[in-house]
């Protein structure tokens, strides 16, 4: 038998136990990326599809949640920067290699976009608050920009579409590209989370609509996607599963390990199994409050990127 | 030209002059170092061994840090060497996060630090400072593209291995054993 006794020697304050440098920034950025991805691919979808006044949550009224998290998940990664006054370092170069830089350069298009989206919708979809703001009497050159925008919009959405999806996997692929850590170094990862954004995404569509046939609708969705993410997760979990030592320990953090809990009770069961099967019911025409799967989800997708993050980090070569 | 260091872990005694030796040459921080000693028990008692390694940055050829970096601070020059620029980096930590030996940190300025193989000494024509200073001489350093450096005839005529080699990043630090 051989065993490993110790292995010390690595006893350095600052280096050890910082090694686990990302931190509750980088998950909640993760979770709203994912978020913001999956509402504007909605909101574009339904809009080139000629269906803003069947579905005006999904198309106009939630897209005031993109813009608000992309600005929050920005600041948050800036904030988890050790040297954010180099920021701009980011735009002086494109590294095909690297995910993050794939990442900013999407997020530079992204955002403003977003910004725009709900700008064009901002008079239709909130007519009271322009009541009191009259932001439009105030500043006269607003109506000319906004035409401009309006006329442009549907190019917007088909950049959208694209632009939304390489967001939403992005978020999964800027983990899963480190070899280094097991836990995140699975192919699935970046689909995964591209799906769990878009189930988030259709969850906070359903909290903005007051219209039932459009709650009914991105319930089935969301119900679709739900079913996808458990596969996929059932994929990944069969992936670390069939893989080398450092994938099963990887694995073993999340079945059976300390985050074991976490990961079956709050996002499995809760934030996919009980959400599902209460959309299911409502669908069958029996009355739930649609907002409680709708929250559950949105719950999950945040406690599922916290979990990946902070698991993520605790594994690694043995060697 | 490439640079390799050759490390015998049969000759350490695991003294740490290396560690000390790289913080006073590249001024690291208080508390921070770019190399550090591993001592690995193996073994059923009373048939354990002891294995003593001074380990570093593995200046990878298939670097991970460096295909992450979106900024291009991290980078290869001549020798194979891996090196940050500090101004571009922006302290993002992907390279940390990426490399198998942890062989990054955080310096207290904000930029991400790590060996650089003593460059600076290199062009100078000396050795790096670990290398200089080892009172068992249990270190080699040279390029591994001539046959008939030391390194290269250790390599030949001895017992290696390298460190985490399913990682595939191809490190340049090898262990005699």
């Amino acid at each position: 038998m051989q065993e490993e006794l110790f292995t010390s020697g690595r006893n350095i304050p600052n280096i050890d136990p910082s090694l686990q440098i990302w931190h509750w920034p980088i998950s909640l950025y993760l979770f709203l990326g994912g978020l913001a991805a999956g509402i504007l691919f909605f909101a574009a979808l339904f809009y080139i599809l000629g269906k803003e006044n069947e579905y005006p949550a999904a198309v106009k009224v939630a897209t005031i949640v993109p813009p608000i998290a992309l600005t929050i998940g920005l600041l948050a990664l800036v904030y988890d920067l050790t040297h954010p006054l180099y920021t701009w370092q980011l735009y002086t170069t494109f590294r095909i290699e690297s995910p993050m830089s794939w990442g900013a350069w999407v997020l530079l298009i992204t955002t403003p976009l977003s910004f725009l989206w709900t700008f064009s919708f901002y008079r239709d979809a909130f007519p009271k608050i322009e009541a009191k703001l009259n932001v439009f009497k105030k500043l006269k050159f607003l109506d000319k920009f906004e035409k401009f925008i309006i006329s442009n919009r549907l190019y917007i959405a088909y950049t959208l579409i694209p632009l939304s999806i390489i967001l939403g996997v992005y978020t999964g692929i800027l983990l899963s590209a480190f070899n280094a850590r097991p836990l995140w170094n699975n192919a699935i990862l970046g689909p995964l989370f591209l799906t769990s954004g878009l189930s988030t995404g259709a969850a906070a569509i359903i909290l903005l609509s007051k219209n039932i046939k459009e709650r009914h609708m991105f319930s089935k969705i969301d119900l679709a996607l739900i079913v996808i993410e458990i596969a996929l997760i059932i994929h990944m979990i069969m992936g670390y599963h069939a893989g080398s030592q450092v994938h099963l320990e990887a694995m073993e953090l999340l079945v059976g390990g300390e985050f074991t809990l976490m990961f079956f009770g709050f996002v499995i069961l809760l934030g996919l199994l009980v959400p599902a099967i209460l959309e299911a019911i409502e669908l069958l025409g029996f009355k739930v409050p649609v907002v409680v799967p709708a929250i559950l989800v949105i719950i999950g997708g945040l406690i599922f990127r916290f979990i990946m993050v902070e698991a993520g980090q605790l594994t690694r070569y043995l060697y | 030209m490439r640079y390799a260091m050759v490390i015998d872990t049969l000759k350490c005694v695991g003294c740490s002059d290396c560690v000390v030796a790289c913080q006073t040459e590249n001024n690291v921080p208080h508390g921070f170092c770019r190399d550090w000693i591993t001592e690995a028990v193996s073994g059923t008692y009373p048939n354990i061994e002891l294995e003593l390694r001074s380990e570093r940055c593995n200046h990878c050829d298939n670097a991970p840090c460096v295909r992450c970096c979106p900024t291009g601070a991290s980078h290869i020059v001549e020798g194979g060497i891996v090196l940050v620029t500090a101004n571009e980096c922006i302290g993002c930590g992907a390279c940390i996060e990426s490399c198998p030996y942890d062989a990054r940190y955080q310096h207290p300025d904000g930029y991400v630090d790590k060996c650089t193989f003593c460059h600076h000494r290199l062009e100078k024509g000396q050795l790096p400072a670990c290398v200089s200073v080892c009172p068992t001489k249990c270190m080699y350093f040279g390029d591994l593209d001539d046959p008939n450096s030391e390194v290269s005839q250790l390599l030949k005529n001895r017992k290696y291995k390298t460190l985490a080699p399913e990682a595939g990043t191809k490190p340049h630090v090898f262990y005699l054993i």
